[in-house]
């Protein structure tokens, strides 16, 4: 379960949704996307364009994105996506199979679109909800949307529940703006919301399905307009993954001549820890991301060198482990170092 | 025997332990009832197997009682109705009056000694108490649902209850720290895993503080305090005195 933080004007959060999406049609899965914002529809229409062509690739070079992903073999699956993987080519055999480029300038196409099976969720235009399920103690646009992902994983047989389905295949779950107030929750409006424990259960619930049959779900949430701070602490603890974006329009950081390469950075406030022991810990949690015409690249923070204005970019993005951030330490060590003299 | 021990985590991810409670009780042939909210049962079977217990044969002869929450959650929303004779342990989720009854009897029913049981004492343990709160329990109600299975299982059978929790030093989840605070309290044993204060570090995980709350049970005695750093490896978790990593030596 990826639990994205949104940036404020929600511009990469949404890429990086899209970018999701995109890999599932790619890779061949089941998509399901549900929305309250805009229609899912609308959100197809305007995936990236993958990019097939191998001397396209090679061109790229240094600064080619590349994407991972990772599938578990039983009923218990949580697939994560490391999007947007820059690697530095040292030498073209480190180049690994996995995962596709995209071309952020470009659509897809609809017909490859249509290649796979798609089902969409758009609160707006769903049914009211059910009495059987009165019973849930939980907002009606989230469990309308949960009732409606359970149907589709007992059908699709994403839970191995029809032994006649030999070709499994992953279903995966894009869920936009989640906690909205357009799902019909306040917990993004008010410092006391109504019914602050909605969100949790249906993280929950989610979380159950999820584990239960052969799925990977994306989840993007305004969180800076939650003002209960407690209901992020607990939705953390709810999720394998929790990824924020923070971009830099409108902030004070866009004129930091730090930054002045990136649009914002990534905080990777937790990664997941499943069937071990240990996670995958990396030396480095400072990573920033930019939006180039063609591209969306996350690379290492690294501060640029006192003396010139070129930055290197040794990147790989690797996943931090779960200690306190430090990125804000560093920035601020870095303007003090600029003053010192040596 | 008989005792309450808390296990907190704070900055950092407290599972380990989790996981060695259970190897560790399993192996010692006590009869284990594991209270699993946050992850599956494959996810604790596949960890067991590392540290060199089998989950499956454990529940196969009796010793282990598994209540897997996510599942037994997605049953009781979107299973049948429920049988009459078998409430769902979790149905404060869709009860208005949140109360935890039906999860304590499960707990007492599945540690009760029955006839042929030849397992050496009982244990409760619950991975992690926090997610109740998540899921609509009132603190008050999470708290009284601890206190009835201390009484349980700890004074009435004679057992160990250990229960992990999340906490924040600057959080603002009132209604958890309100929690962890009361039980730290009552705890015989707290053993609080943290994430190092100076940031991340890739070869030190975390410091785990052991306190042996001698004081709860006899009157002008003082806790004993105990600190070591931890780095946790595929099958194992090393321990060591602060500043003693086997990075600086």
């Amino acid at each position: 379960l990826v639990f994205t933080e949104e940036d404020k004007y929600g511009l990469y959060s949404n890429l990086l949704f899209k970018y999701f999406l995109a890999e599932g049609i790619v890779c061949g899965h089941d998509l399901f996307v549900a929305s309250a914002k805009e229609h899912p529809d609308n959100i197809l229409k305007e995936l990236p364009a993958p990019l097939l062509d191998d001397s396209y690739r090679k061109e790229l070079g240094d600064e080619a994105a590349a994407v991972k992903s990772e599938d578990f073999q039983d009923s218990m699956k949580i697939a994560w996506r490391y999007q947007n993987l820059p690697k530095m080519e040292t030498s073209p055999t480190t180049y690994t199979k996995f995962g596709h480029y995209y071309d952020v300038s470009k659509k897809m196409s609809p017909e490859l679109c249509q290649s796979v099976k798609l089902h969409s969720f758009y609160l707006h235009e769903e049914l009211p909800f059910e009495p059987k399920m009165k019973t849930w103690n939980m907002n009606s646009g989230y469990a309308r949307l949960l009732q409606s992902i359970q149907r589709i994983i007992s059908q699709g047989g994403f839970d191995g529940s029809d032994p006649q389905k030999k070709q499994r295949n992953v279903l995966r779950i894009g869920i936009q703006s989640l906690g909205s107030i357009l799902w019909g929750d306040d917990v993004c409006c008010s410092d006391a919301p109504e019914d602050p424990q909605s969100l949790t259960k249906f993280l929950y619930v989610l979380r159950g399905l999820l584990r239960k049959s052969l799925s990977a779900c994306i989840i993007t949430v305004p969180a800076h307009l939650i003002q209960n701070k407690a209901i992020m602490e607990r939705v953390t603890n709810l999720s394998d993954m929790v990824v924020g974006l923070e971009s830099f329009i409108g902030s004070e950081r866009e004129t930091n001549p730090l930054y002045k390469d990136y649009h914002g950075l990534v905080h990777v406030h937790q990664i997941p820890r499943l069937n071990s022991l240990i996670c995958d810990v990396s030396d480095t949690k400072d990573l920033a991301f930019r939006l180039k015409r063609k591209q969306f690249t996350i690379e290492r923070l690294h501060l640029p060198p006192d003396l010139s204005d070129t930055v290197s970019r040794a990147s790989k993005q690797d996943l931090a482990g779960s200690a306190k951030l430090l990125s804000s330490g560093c920035g601020a060590m870095a303007i003090g170092k600029k003053h010192l003299d040596f | 025997q008989g005792k309450f021990t808390l296990l907190r985590d704070t900055r950092t991810d407290g599972s380990f332990l989790v996981h060695h409670f259970l190897s560790f009780y399993l192996r010692a042939g006590c009869k284990v009832c594991f209270v699993a909210l946050l992850q599956s049962f494959s996810h604790y079977s596949i960890v067991a197997q590392k540290l060199g217990v089998s989950l499956a044969a454990a529940k196969e002869r009796g010793q282990l009682v598994f209540l897997e929450g996510l599942k037994s959650c997605l049953d009781l929303l979107f299973g049948e109705e429920e049988q009459p004779g078998q409430p769902s342990p979790l149905q404060f989720l869709s009860r208005s009056p949140c109360d935890l009854r039906a999860l304590f009897d499960f707990v007492r029913v599945s540690l009760s000694a029955t006839g042929g049981d030849s397992w050496k004492g009982p244990v409760l343990l619950v991975d992690d108490l926090s997610v109740l709160l998540s899921l609509g329990a009132a603190p008050v109600a999470v708290l009284d649902f601890i206190h009835y299975c201390r009484v349980c299982v700890c004074c009435q059978l004679k057992g160990n209850v250990v229960v992990l929790v999340h906490s924040n030093e600057d959080s603002e989840d009132e209604e958890n720290e309100l929690v962890v605070n009361s039980l730290c309290h009552h705890s015989d044993l707290i053993l609080w895993a943290e994430g190092l204060a100076t940031g991340f570090c890739k070869d030190v995980h975390g410091q785990i503080k052991i306190i042996k709350r001698l004081s709860l049970r006899q009157a002008a005695e003082q806790d004993l305090v105990q600190i070591y750093q931890y780095k946790i490896q595929d099958r194992n978790v090393t321990f060591f005195a602060r500043g003693l990593s086997a990075a600086v030596l």
